[in-house]
């Protein structure tokens, strides 16, 4: 096999295989087309953007996505549910918890078992949801600092996040694609100890993030930079599809933390926190990311609030078994079933037709918020400048993983 | 309102034949329709003012297998202002599946639908850009079918190991 001809170098091989949108397309006069991409780091990934432009200005933008398309329906679609939810991890891997959380979630509604988990264990993944989405949002801001010319908030973000991986590491052993949430309850119990480091890494991370807040964000270089650009109204940004800070930066109050109360969220307070233009005009590029900070304080809240019940009426015991709900054999009835969540970039959605007679489901889809937040990016970016392009893509908060899946 | 007053209300403001069947089994609830009436019904479901499904979540595509011969299009909407849910399922002839476009109803239904054709093979009539979009553009086949069969070498590489 080893000098077997892996691959025939063609120099059309490009050119059929992913043809460009805009070529042969007359252009104006000054105008030129410019490739952004698929290796370039403000892209968050490998995201082919095509891009027209006159001048500095944007006149069009087409995406080529697809490069790290990995099959996951199609594998779903040959496993059972139970070994499916790996997979899960790998769409948004920024944010492996909120995904299994979700997967688990639809599975047990379709065998009707959902009210039957422990409270202990609807605690802990939502406290470990919650680390996974501060996490998942402190890249989002760092790197978007990074992607102005903001640096420091990517070292603080990343030192910050790299506590929440090292806790997460201690719950589950990975760092980040955990496989922790089972379909009826989780891998382990939380370690021992696990409860009082977590509380006290949160109040170590309230300073760090109203520090973050007032040098980052409120930073007059990058309120000049994402005040009034790439800005979106909440009736074209429902019309795409969007959901999550995007959408709530738009300044439409929905969560689905609150609008369908899964899991233990209606028994936490928190607010949902939208957007108000207070730099620009509602729903700009600096909306959805102050939107994503104070999403990171509601997280924190809820983190306190349900370690306080970990550690009150739900707390460990010797004979707790958070196996105890785990089916040994997953075979839903026939069913088609939708089920939702709320992932730190917006709605997760699950499509599963179970045909009743196997333990593998007979379809599988995702719905990504990724792929659907990126649609819009034409509209976003159209007449404005290239820079901002960078600007908007990074306001997006894409992670390609789940674009592709 | 509930899913029984939803379809009396389509029934009602349409006509009795645009509801093929319900199916409360499903989670939302689901109402299957005639694939040449789906825009109609959709138009209807989007702009009414006792629905109001502004938003469409999900679109799957789905495919029965050669026995059955069919294929399937499946909509889940939502109301945001409503809180409303509703599973819409269109058949499709698996010989020849096409549906008629949503994109001049929901943007997002134009990337939603260009997966749907990169995995099945199903054409949406109207769609402004249907071109594959996962997929490198000279695949062959359509991969999420029951009967797919991987091609053997793409540009040299074998693909299946």
């Amino acid at each position: 096999m080893a000098n077997q001809v892996q691959y025939i170098f063609d120099d059309k091989n490009l050119r059929v295989s992913e043809p460009s949108f805009f070529e042969g397309r007359e252009l104006k006069r000054e105008e030129m087309i410019v490739n952004i991409g698929p290796q370039h780091p403000s892209t968050h990934g490998v995201l082919r953007l095509e891009v027209i432009l006159d001048g500095e200005e944007i006149v069009e933008v087409s995406p080529h996505i697809g490069y790290l398309h990995r099959c996951f329906e199609k594998h779903a679609e040959n496993l059972p549910y139970n070994q499916t939810l790996p997979f899960t991890d790998r769409m948004d891997y920024m944010a492996a918890m909120n995904n299994e959380h979700a997967f688990a979630m639809g599975v047990e509604r379709m065998l009707g078992i959902e009210n039957d988990i422990p409270k202990r264990v609807e605690y802990i993944r939502v406290v470990v949801a919650e680390l996974n989405r501060l996490a998942s949002h402190f890249v989002a801001l760092g790197t978007y600092g990074m992607d102005i010319g903001a640096v420091t908030a990517f070292f603080w973000t990343m030192r910050d996040r790299e506590h929440i991986l090292r806790l997460l590491e201690w719950v589950s052993g990975a760092r980040m694609l955990y496989n922790y949430v089972w379909v009826g309850g989780l891998f382990y119990d939380l370690p021992i100890g696990f409860e009082e480091r977590c509380l006290e890494f949160v109040k170590y991370l309230k300073p760090k993030l109203a520090e973050l807040e007032r040098v980052v964000i409120e930073n007059k270089i990058f309120v000049d930079r994402t005040a009034n650009i790439g800005v979106l109204d909440s009736d074209l940004a429902i019309n795409y599809g969007i959901t999550g800070p995007m959408l709530r930066g738009s300044g439409l109050k929905f969560d689905l933390r609150k609008v369908d109360g899964y899991s233990v969220y209606p028994e936490i307070d928190f607010d949902v926190p939208v957007g108000g233009g207070k730099m620009g005009t509602l729903g700009d590029c600096w909306d959805r990311t102050w939107v994503r900070v104070q999403e990171c304080y509601e997280s924190v809240k809820i983190i306190e609030q349900s370690l306080e019940q970990l550690m009150g009426d739900h707390k460990r015991t010797r004979d707790f078994d958070p196996r105890a709900m785990v089916p040994q054999k997953i075979r839903p009835k026939a069913q088609d079933f939708y089920v939702r969540a709320e992932n730190p970039k917006g709605e997760l959605g699950f499509f599963f037709r179970a045909d009743g007679r196997s333990d593998i489901p007979f379809r599988c889809k995702s719905r990504g918020p990724s792929f659907v937040n990126l649609s819009i990016i034409n509209e976003l970016s159209k007449g404005g400048l290239i820079a901002d392009l960078i600007a908007v893509i990074g306001s997006i908060d894409i992670v390609l993983g789940e674009v592709d899946r | 309102m509930t899913f029984e007053e939803i379809v009396e209300h389509i029934k009602q403001s349409l006509s009795e034949d645009v509801v093929l069947a319900i199916n409360e089994q499903a989670s939302p609830k689901c109402i299957e329709v005639p694939a040449e009436k789906l825009v109609e019904l959709m138009t209807f479901l989007q702009s009414d003012d006792k629905l109001y499904f502004d938003s469409l979540s999900c679109l799957t595509g789905l495919d029965n297998g050669p026995e059955a011969g069919t294929m399937e299009v499946i909509y889940n909407l939502y109301s945001i202002p409503f809180n409303l849910h509703l599973m819409v399922k269109v058949t499709l002839d698996r010989e020849k599946p096409m549906v008629d476009s949503l994109c001049s109803l929901w943007k997002t239904a134009d990337w939603h639908e260009r997966e749907a054709y990169d995995m099945y093979g199903i054409h949406f009539n109207g769609h402004p850009d249907l071109r594959r979009i996962l997929l490198p553009a000279d695949w062959e086949g359509f991969p999420l079918r029951k009967d797919y069969e991987e091609q053997k070498y793409y540009h040299g590489v074998t693909v299946k190991y």
